[in-house]
């Protein structure tokens, strides 16, 4: 079975500047949605920018996103095919494409 | 324009916040030296600390008689001959205390009879691993040493640094060079004692356990300021790796805790068990050590008869769903959403990159070669010899990390502050301050793509002279696509952190791929199928060090280089 996602992904540096992204990536049943981002950037484009450390366990809790206005984990959203649209986390100060900042302040980098 | 360099001033600098950094720091801290943490990921959520589902091993006695001695025994004998004895010794007596103190700290062991509870795993003379349910072991450990470094002034800490080179003023190591990944600013650290905590290399890997942030970075960083690394050719394969069928929210090696509680079967393609063939019946017990099991399972795909996904099955059919439940609780239900009924159906199992055995040589102060430079955890190289035991992973992180954080405290107290010159930190600030180029190509996310396949395809459990030949070239050939000069720049552009990622993994595969293809043996974690023999004249450790900017490995018997 071939079949593809269409992830409609969020980019930019700065809100009001951002755009829309629209890339087809390959599907199979049971995959995440890390894995489909992770699969673009490895064959497509390797610019995007988000955040994932453990891929898989849901253990480092790194991977919030936003998907169709729902935050949730891309490692443990299903892939799905159909258009799906990834935006950054709304609340979070934005850092780049679908990162936030997502550190409790006394974790964050500032300037001593 | 790349902004001005951010400076930072500490007594103590701890590289990584997984269990053997944040230990480290609290250890550090409570000795009175002030304590900056870098970490590239989050605080306390990269690394593998927080993927570690399994157990913690430690003599600590309470259910049955135990002594230390008793786990050094069982150590030495999973190492096949290399542990480094001095380390091994300083892992087995110090566990019962740190484990202590993270009970007293809360983080929530399993009780029975109100003694702490602890498991058989393989290779252990008798139960002494001990574990937080459900499968929850890593993420309560990080979380309790996080909720620590938090109630300590002393200790500052910040995710999202990426630390690109140790400062070497002297011969001695006197702080690190990196950068903000949000700001893209430069950061120079200044500190009287630097501990790594990076954790191991199994992102060299295609299928692998850990982080997408452990690519050996604290190898290459120590090889790059002058330290010796030994025995990289022993990287672990953990034997069963979730394979198939597709699993999320769970991590690969989960299956272990459900060996342990309930035994399960281990069968090949055509539903029989195998095992025996290769010298180890299971009889219903969970008893096969990790190198004999990862061969095992290799050999039997090689001959025809793996799972369909190029595994083995796993079967725990046997149990009822009351006994799983009883054992694993809500982790069934999470089964269930990926549609996995383990009382009507196997799973497929394969060995997968787990951790590393080689490192960063240290002495039992946990002090490298270049005085200023400490290792805790993962990135130590000897203690664990040819093939680490189970349960011992973490138990390192907390024994090198308290261990390294009351060395580094001493070495501050005898160190007076020094300013990093302009000349230590010109040639890290060149790279970190490349300005952005524009340019796209290569493609870093399929650079490391490509290397993790020439891992597991050339330099995976089962190696030869040719595949290793053959490995080597093509990461000389990944080197050489890298280039001298990092691409990307701006804020959060993986990019160039995956750049800096491929500086590191590239000679660090290097050096894996170089000590395997030298040791003309078998032993442990290192199967060669052209030297099928272990021999007594390869009981003894290969170097690894820098020259120039290669990567040379020395140490191995004369008969063997010759030949």
């Amino acid at each position: 079975m071939s079949s593809t996602a269409k992830l409609k992904i969020w980019r930019g540096s700065a809100r009001e500047t951002g755009r829309f992204e629209t890339y087809e990536v390959p599907f199979e049943p049971g995959q995440s949605v890390l894995d489909g981002l992770r699969w673009l950037r490895i064959n497509k484009d390797p610019t995007l920018a988000m955040r994932f450390s453990c891929i898989n366990a849901n253990a480092c809790k790194e991977c919030m996103m936003q998907l169709d206005g729902e935050t949730v984990y891309a490692c443990t959203a299903r892939l799905e095919p159909r258009e799906m649209t990834l935006t950054p986390l709304p609340n979070k100060k934005l850092v780049r494409d679908l990162v936030t900042e997502i550190a409790p302040p006394s974790e964050r980098f500032s300037a001593p | 324009m790349t902004p001005e360099p951010v400076s930072i001033e500490t007594d103590v600098l701890v590289i990584g916040s997984g269990a053997a950094g944040l230990y480290a720091a609290i250890e550090a801290a409570r000795r009175g030296a002030r304590v900056f943490i870098a970490e590239r990921s989050l605080i306390g959520r990269g690394g593998a600390t927080v993927m570690a589902q399994m157990t913690v091993a430690a003599a600590l006695g309470e259910e049955v008689p135990d002594d230390p001695q008793h786990h050094y025994a069982d150590t030495i004998a999973a190492g096949r001959g290399l542990c480094d004895e001095k380390l091994a010794q300083l892992l087995c007596e110090d566990a019962p205390a740190c484990i202590r103190e993270l009970d007293a700290w809360g983080v929530g062991w399993a009780r029975k009879n109100g003694h702490i509870t602890a498991t058989t795993a393989p290779g252990h003379d008798r139960p002494r691993c001990v574990y937080v349910d459900f499968i929850n072991t890593g993420p309560a450990v990080s979380k309790t040493l996080r909720t620590q470094i938090a109630r300590k002034d002393a200790i500052r800490k910040a995710g999202d640094i990426c630390i690109v080179d140790l400062v070497v003023s002297d011969g001695e190591v006197t702080g690190a060079v990196g950068y903000h990944l949000g700001s893209s600013a430069p950061v120079v650290i200044a500190a009287k004692a630097t501990i790594l905590a990076t954790g191991g290399l199994t992102r060299l890997y295609r299928r692998n356990s850990a982080s997408a942030n452990m690519g050996g970075d604290g190898y290459a960083l120590a090889l790059r300021a002058g330290c010796a690394l030994i025995d990289m050719e022993f990287v672990q394969f953990f034997p069963i790796g979730h394979l198939a069928p597709r699993l999320v929210g769970m991590d690969p090696i989960m299956w272990d805790p459900f060996r342990y509680k309930l035994g399960g079967q281990l069968l090949n393609g055509a539903m029989e068990e195998f095992t025996s063939k290769y010298g180890s019946d299971e009889d219903g017990k969970y008893v096969l050590a990790r190198d004999l099991a990862t061969y095992a399972i290799v050999k039997e795909v090689e001959a025809g008869r793996g799972s369909p996904h190029g595994g083995a099955y796993l079967s725990f059919e046997h149990c009822s769903e009351a006994a799983l439940r009883e054992a694993f609780g809500p982790v069934i239900d999470r089964l269930a959403e990926n549609a996995i009924d383990l009382t009507k159906m196997p799973v497929e199992v394969a060995p997968i990159a787990h951790y590393h055995m080689g490192g960063v040589k240290a002495d039992a102060a946990m002090a490298t070669d270049v005085p200023g430079l400490f290792v805790a955890g993962e990135v130590v190289g000897g203690a664990n010899g040819a093939n680490r035991l189970s349960g011992n992973a973490i138990t390192e992180a907390l024994v090198f990390g308290r261990r390294a954080g009351k060395s580094a405290s001493t070495r501050v107290r005898q160190t007076t502050r020094r300013d990093l010159g302009a000349g230590d930190t010109r040639a890290a600030l060149d790279l970190v301050r490349a300005e952005a180029t524009g340019r796209t190509v290569p493609n870093t996310a399929a650079m490391i793509a490509k290397l993790q396949a020439v891992m597991a395809d050339d330099v995976g459990p089962l190696r030869t002279a040719a595949k290793l030949k053959r490995a080597v070239a093509a990461i000389a050939d990944l080197t050489a696509e890298l280039g001298e000069r990092p691409l990307g720049g701006g804020a959060f552009d993986l990019q160039r952190l995956e750049w800096f990622d491929l500086r590191n993994m590239l000679a660090v595969a290097r050096a894996v791929a170089e000590s395997a293809r030298n040791r003309t043996e078998s032993r442990g974690a290192h199967q060669r199928e052209d030297f099928a023999q272990t021999l007594p004249q390869w009981l003894m450790h290969q170097r690894t060090t820098m020259r120039g900017g290669e990567v040379e490995v020395s140490g191995a018997p004369a008969e063997a280089l010759a030949s």
